[in-house]
């Protein structure tokens, strides 16, 4: 029977730093990997990649490798082409005229980046498998290549896609308000030209794939490294043609994501496909080095915008304009990844006009997608190095021209169209300036300046504000995505006193273990440790959307406090029964009801639902409930960030003195675990502003193919960070939670670069491309000299 | 085949190996000891780090007929008892873990340069620039190993 839900208070558990439940098993390497695993038949599969970035493929012989004793099976992409039912799935076309592709495990006529799989070869062990793999005989005929998605854009670039004839797969707008009107009347206006430099991912955990089928049911199991065990088996169902429900995905542990395993990968389907023919489980780990190649990567785009303002530095319009690579095919939100920033050009920053164009490309390179923040750091980079210009243009402190325009009311409905929940700016910038003692530092500055200090001091602000918590399905219903952002939340009181909690956001790092039995834990009066959290598996947790775009909390752990609200509104009426009261006398506290004289505890309840000995007429045995949250807007964290660099005029070397992160990412539910994510997220933001770049050259070789030549941050390139929070509840949601997850590395490259074009600004130096190597910061410092 | 003999957390193993089979894959596959993890295979990331004779150790990097005859430690070695010892009690307390893929070979780092002596905060951030961390941005690692430096 329905029963009305009454709403939870909130107790201790909820913003407590309860010490992560997952480490202990992480601590004594007993962790679940994929590549742990081996079952029964197992065969292990390696794959022939093109090492052109475009070559017709004229010829390609397996024999050579079957011919090798260990060798079980191998295969072109011709022997292969009746497994698939259709392309790998690309669930994002952001226009009616976006061009996608065919784009299946292996390409058959032609190679359209160095990575690209023509073959694959399945053998006893993983040793022998990558050994056979290099017998395989294939003839290509290389093709001029283009990398750069602007040159791509050009009459006569080579094509990725020949049938296409352009690389141009589409182009998106946003228009809103009077635009060109307000940059007619503008007294200033700033322009920036910005590169968002190709960043790879690099989860420490390298993808690995393994299927068991079962033949005689058409059952097939997969377990996978991926953030996304619910999507995958949507899709590869429908690549592979196996019925969904005889799929079953498992995402055991996951080592890092990133966005880099919210995809649905060619290996995955190959995996499944050679299970099926071939009768026996297969299994495959990506090599590092293949995976530079192999799996997603992201950014990669170039950026322009103009800022319209008066001469006190009131802006009244943006105009943004990308072109932003997606890489030789579409993946599976390739096109939408720079569209996530497409609401954000304007900032924390209240304009009236704003106008957002995108164009996306094919190159001859690895595809790119989602990676940490996926569209909202470039958003937030545009805008805050463009505020920054139009403060030097007046003459101005970036602190003010900020303050000038922040916006100030909330909800707040934007000129770009979307509708700010909760925020309070000048709070979290007060906050990052007395941290920082600002003040002092620019004081600093202009003595280091005035005795001709070569280690110039830089400091740098942003003040961003992001969209998260993906997504209401209407809007994502609105924009062309092919799902919906909904996410689902089972709670089920076992009578023996502890509570499963089921949830379909799908974990890889983060601790929602420990965080969904907080809430659970909180809102139903049990202990942290008497709350078992099962995700990531689809015959476990049937429905969910996974884990991505900072939205498990926000929408996954919403779901879960409407599950609790069942669960208390069903055993109320069982615990008015019990009490032989009606269930309005009875008032619930935190796993207690309480009635005139007596009380009794859920725990109880649960018991009593159970043995179903005494329930009232018409309530169901058992106590468990289920919730599925579509939530009706984005959640908006917010924050200031603010960086103290050193830059030496001599070397060029640029180094983060201080980091300070103010960030109002709503209710905060476990403290640790949140400072966690930001200083994660800070790290790969300074990364991207300082150190990585995935760098082609002009036939499309990928030059920074390891970890030797391609440069992830240790321990000694890295700041202390300073954190500290506001906190605006998002009023959208009983929790008033908004996500946290990618805030960091959308908040951090704006204010690094920042900091140090300020440090350079009396050398003349404007402008810094990311990565601010020394070379380049010296460069840009002898090009200002000239 | 070659014949290999060695000891692994204090239990000794006799067998029969490819030569060309690494350490790393000898542990987590030959072994089944998974808690040993490989993250790039060429010797940057540290994920793979254990002891050879007390001494931390890229398994990645060696073959496995290297160590016939050597005392391998791994993280599985370091919870004998089952209690975690003050270093991964610190790891615990300070969040210097989130994906935990990185953690072993961390451990297995820290506790080299613990045993060491106690080392400054200088010296141990200098050790962390062979350790790859994708999620914690260090500061927790750092902290935890000054921690259990301390206790």
């Amino acid at each position: 029977m329905m029963v009305a839900p009454i709403e939870l208070e909130i107790g201790e558990a909820i913003g407590a730093p309860v010490e992560r439940k997952e480490d202990h098993k992480l601590l004594v390497g007993q962790a679940q990997w994929v590549d742990n695993m081996r079952v029964p038949g197992m065969a292990y599969m390696a794959v022939v990649r093109s090492p052109y970035a475009h070559a017709r493929i004229t010829r390609v012989d397996v024999a050579p490798a079957l011919a090798h004793a260990d060798v079980v099976a191998a295969y072109s992409a011709a022997d292969l082409q009746e497994e698939w039912a259709g392309s790998l799935p690309c669930a994002w076309l952001p226009t009616e005229d976006t061009k996608a592709p065919p784009h299946l495990p292996l390409a058959a006529d032609k190679a359209r980046y160095v990575g690209d799989g023509v073959a694959v070869v399945v053998a006893s062990s993983r040793a022998a498998a990558e050994d056979a793999a290099e017998l395989v005989e294939v003839e290509y005929e290389p093709l001029p290549a283009i990398v750069d998605p602007e040159a791509a854009l050009a009459e006569g670039a080579p094509l990725v896609h020949d049938e296409l004839g352009t690389n141009r797969c589409y182009t998106w707008r946003l228009d809103a308000g009077e635009v060109d009107a307000l940059f007619d009347e503008a007294e200033v206006i700033v322009r920036g030209r910005f590169r968002q430099n190709r960043l790879i991912p690099t989860a420490i955990e390298p993808r690995a794939v393994l299927v068991q089928p079962l033949p005689a049911n058409g059952e097939f199991t997969m377990w996978s490294t991926t953030q996304v065990p619910h999507i995958a088996r949507v899709t590869l169902s429908g690549v592979l043609g196996i019925p969904e429900a005889k799929l079953r995905v498992i995402a055991p542990d996951v080592g890092g994501g990133f966005g880099s395993k919210l995809n649905v990968y060619a290996e995955e389907a190959l995996a499944l496909g050679l299970a099926r023919r071939l009768g026996r489980a297969i299994k495959w780990t990506e090599g590092r080095s293949e995976g530079y190649l192999a799996t997603i990567h992201g950014r990669d785009q170039w950026q322009e915008i103009e800022l319209a303002a008066n001469a006190d530095g009131k802006i009244s319009a943006v105009r943004a304009r990308v072109v932003a690579a997606m890489g030789a095919y579409l993946q599976l939100v390739t096109p939408g990844i720079p569209l996530l920033g497409a609401w954000l050009y304007a900032g924390a920053y209240d304009v009236q006009g704003y106008s957002f164009e995108c164009t996306g490309v094919f190159t001859h390179t690895t595809p790119t997608d989602a990676y940490r923040g996926a569209g909202r750091p470039e958003a937030t980079y545009a805008i805050e190095r463009a505020v920054d210009a139009l403060a030097a243009k007046l003459g101005k402190d970036p602190v003010e021209v900020r303050r000038l325009n922040f916006i100030r009311e909330f909800p707040n409905a934007i000129a770009a169209g979307l509708t700010i929940d909760s925020g309070d700016y000048d709070a979290g910038l007060d906050l990052a300036l007395g941290t920082a003692g600002y003040k002092e530092l620019r004081t600093e500055q202009a003595e280091r300046r005035a005795k001709g200090d070569p280690k110039r001091l830089g400091i740098g602000l942003s003040t961003y504000v992001e969209m998260c918590g993906l997504a209401p399905s209407k809007i994502l219903g609105a924009i062309r995505y092919s799902a919906g952002g909904w996410d689902t939340a089972t709670i089920r009181c076992l009578p023996t006193g502890t509570v499963q909690v089921l949830t379909g956001v799908s974990p890889h790092g983060q601790g929602h273990e420990t965080t969904w039995s907080q809430i659970a834990a909180d809102l139903l009066g049990y202990d942290v440790d008497e709350i078992e959290v099962l995700h990531g598996d689809t015959a476990v947790v049937p429905l969910g959307m996974d884990t991505y775009g900072s939205r498990s909390l926000a929408v996954g752990g919403v779901a879960l406090y409407f599950a609790a609200e069942r669960i208390v509104a069903k055993a109320r009426l069982i615990a008015a029964h019990k009490l032989g009261v009606e269930p309005s006398q009875v008032d619930y506290v935190r796993g207690r009801f309480t009635g005139p004289e007596d009380s009794i505890a859920l725990k109880d309840i649960a018991l009593a639902a159970w043995t179903a000995h005494d329930l009232p007429d018409g309530v169901e045995p058992g106590l468990e409930a289920s919730f599925v949250y579509d939530p009706p807007n984005f959640s908006w964290p917010s924050g200031a960030h603010l960086a103290v660099v050193e830059v030496d005029t001599e070397t060029g070397n640029v180094e983060v003195l201080r980091y300070i992160a103010v960030d109002d990412v709503g209710t905060v539910v476990n403290p640790l675990i949140v400072d966690g994510q930001i200083h994660g997220g800070i790290a790969q933001g300074i990364a991207q502003a300082l150190f990585e770049e995935a760098v082609y050259d002009d036939d499309g070789n990928l030059l920074t193919g390891n970890m030797v030549s391609y440069l992830v941050p240790s321990a000694p390139d890295l700041p202390s960070y300073e954190l500290d929070r506001t906190e605006t509840p998002s009023p959208t949601n009983p929790l008033g939670v908004k996500g946290v997850g990618e805030t960091g590395a959308i908040a951090s490259p704006a204010a690094v670069i920042n900091a140090v074009c300020d440090a350079l600004a009396a050398d003349g130096v404007t402008d810094i491309q990311m990565p601010a190597t020394p070379e380049r910061v010296w460069r840009a410092l002898e090009e200002a000299k000239r | 085949m070659t014949h290999l003999e060695l000891t692994v957390n204090g239990r000794r193993y006799r067998e029969e190996v490819e030569p060309r089979l690494l350490l790393s894959d000898f542990l987590r596959h030959t072994l089944g000891l998974t808690g040993t993890h490989v993250g790039c295979e060429h010797g940057v990331c540290g994920a793979c780090t254990v002891h050879v004779d007390g001494l931390a150790t890229r398994s990645c990097l060696t073959l496995a007929v290297q160590v016939d005859g050597a005392e391998v430690e791994t993280v599985e070695g370091l919870t004998r008892d089952g209690a975690l010892t003050a270093l991964q009690q610190a790891f615990h307390e300070h969040g210097a873990l989130q994906c935990g893929f990185c953690t072993p070979g961390m451990l297995m780092a820290a506790a080299d340069l613990l045993a060491r002596g106690r080392p400054t905060r200088e010296e141990i951030v200098d050790m962390l620039s062979g350790q790859i961390c994708r999620c914690t941005g260090y500061e927790p690692i750092v902290r935890a190993i000054e921690q259990a430096a301390a206790s």
